[in-house]
């Protein structure tokens, strides 16, 4: 099994509906966030060309944040979902200083904290919060390896792209354009 | 034109705008973990040589300073970290890919040895000290028994010690400028020269003192050499090493690094010692203190910099 998830980049309109959602589902504290919507602006008016991107935790297969980890509490679960285990933490910050994406922060109670693909829904056969809440339904999710699940349906027909794969780290986040 | 905002909002403490997840306390840590490894190979390594009646300062009484170091040094990482209760989370777990469990094992070894050596030569420091329990008597005489074994032990860990400094930092290849494998062996040849530089200041032998003087001025040519190395490799690889390198040639670290780290901490030293190994009288503890002054604005530096490097994004 492997968990990822396609955005599309034409279909969203930077609501942040899913970051809402998240912090909502996963009682973010205020003031931080795990996911969040980059807008990218090419071109001067008139001709002006868009790129939304809602961004979390790419899932990387080859993650540094769990190899950097002393503890072993960053570590990849069923699915290739990274997540952290609270009580293994020690809070040194090695994994956050090693995220390309800075998908990580600290939490106020002082363990790191991040997106888990909402792994206590979709273990129970629910989507990600954020996937879930999407108004312009341009958040795909499910299993790579299963060739009928939505994201890998909509990756064999169109085109896209990951962010910073030459920072040798394979994201798991795959954006449509 | 291209114009890139993160349209909801993002400003996770410590994490945006720029990454400032390590401050002080890791630095210093580097800085005195470095030194320790300095001292502690410079001792090993001329015990085992046999050498301890011509260099007894360096063997005897620097390695003294050790256990202060790193014991402040493991209070300075304790205070950093955010999880404090779960910090013995460290040795349930032994974690080869990662620099930080390595270090927090090496550090677990070479404290108690730091502590055993400068025990071993407490009369050096106070002539009529008597451990006073029978247990403690039998453990100096084993200890003394097994000194080479120990020291062998104390130089390799110290090695181990004085390269992870900066392993632990080069790991991290979300962060251009640490990304190096330069900064292990960098970080080692700064420790050693700030190692050397407080024997040169502790000793009273002037033939000690011109031999410390002299592994001192090696060390500053070494890293010397190895920062000119870190930098035409950062120049010649991806735009974002070079963006890396850029914060130190007109960019905002440049005055700090080449004023504090290269001309106050390498050159003025380096020169200033040559003086003294000329003959011309210099106080030695001149370039001495300004060598480690120098060891510990590059851990400054490189830490707080190497957090504001980053993949173009």
């Amino acid at each position: 099994m492997r968990y990822a998830m396609a955005v599309d980049t034409r279909k969203c309109v930077g609501c942040s509906d899913c970051v809402v959602a998240c912090q909502t589902e996963n009682a973010v504290p205020i003031g931080y966030c795990r996911d969040w919507v980059v807008e990218v602006t090419d071109g001067t008016y008139p001709q002006l060309e868009m790129e939304i991107r809602s961004e979390r935790c790419n899932h990387c297969a080859n993650a540094p944040c769990v190899r950097c980890c002393p503890t072993g509490a960053s570590h990849i679960v069923d699915g290739g979902i990274v997540v952290v285990t609270k009580t293994d933490c020690i809070g040194c910050g090695a994994c956050i200083a090693s995220c390309p994406y800075d998908a990580r922060y600290p939490h106020p109670k002082g363990y790191v904290d991040k997106c888990t693909f909402c792994e206590h829904r979709i273990r129970n056969g629910m989507k990600p919060s954020c996937v879930e809440v999407c108004p312009t339904k341009c958040l795909y999710f499910g299993d790579l390896h299963d060739p009928n699940s939505s994201v890998s349906l909509v990756l064999k027909r169109r085109k896209y792209k990951t962010l910073i794969p030459e920072a040798g780290t394979d994201p798991q986040l795959y954006f449509l354009i | 034109m291209r114009e890139e905002i993160i349209v909801s909002g993002r400003n996770n403490p410590m994490v945006d705008p720029n990454l400032h997840i390590w401050h002080w306390q890791i630095p210093l840590y580097l800085f005195l973990g470095g030194m320790a490894a300095g001292i502690l190979i410079i001792a090993a390594l001329y015990y085992i040589r046999g050498r301890e009646k011509d260099y007894r300062t360096a063997v005897r009484i620097t390695p003294f300073l050790t256990p202060f170091l790193l014991v402040l040094g493991l209070l300075a990482l304790f205070i950093d970290l955010r999880h404090k209760l779960f910090f013995w989370q460290l040795y349930t777990n032994i974690k080869l890919q990662s620099p930080m469990s390595w270090g927090a094992w090496t550090l677990m070894v070479i404290t108690p040895v730091a502590f055993i050596w400068c025990a071993l030569h407490i009369r050096d420091i106070f002539p009529q000290w008597d451990w006073k329990y029978s247990w403690l008597k039998a453990l100096e005489e084993f200890f003394n028994k097994y000194k080479k074994a120990l020291a062998w032990v104390m130089l390799i860990y110290g090695i181990i010690l004085g390269i992870y400094t900066g392993i632990l930092l080069s790991a991290f290849n979300a962060r251009p400028l640490w990304n190096t494998s330069i900064l292990g062996p960098l970080f080692l040849a700064s420790g050693l020269s700030a190692g050397a530089a407080s024997t040169l200041i502790l000793s009273r032998n002037s033939e000690e003192r011109k031999q410390f003087a002299r592994i001192d001025l090696v060390m500053i040519g070494i890293e010397l050499f190895l920062i000119i190395h870190m930098f035409m490799g950062f120049l010649a690889s991806t735009q974002v090493q070079i963006e890396a390198a850029q914060m130190f040639l007109g960019g905002a670290y440049t005055t700090s690094f080449w004023v504090f780290v290269i001309l106050l901490g390498l050159v003025i030293p380096g020169v200033l010692e040559i003086m003294e190994l000329r003959k011309l009288h210099i106080p030695a503890f001149v370039p001495a203190l300004m060598v480690i002054f120098g060891s510990i604005m590059l851990r400054f530096i490189i830490v707080y910099a190497g957090q504001m490097s980053r993949w173009l994004y």
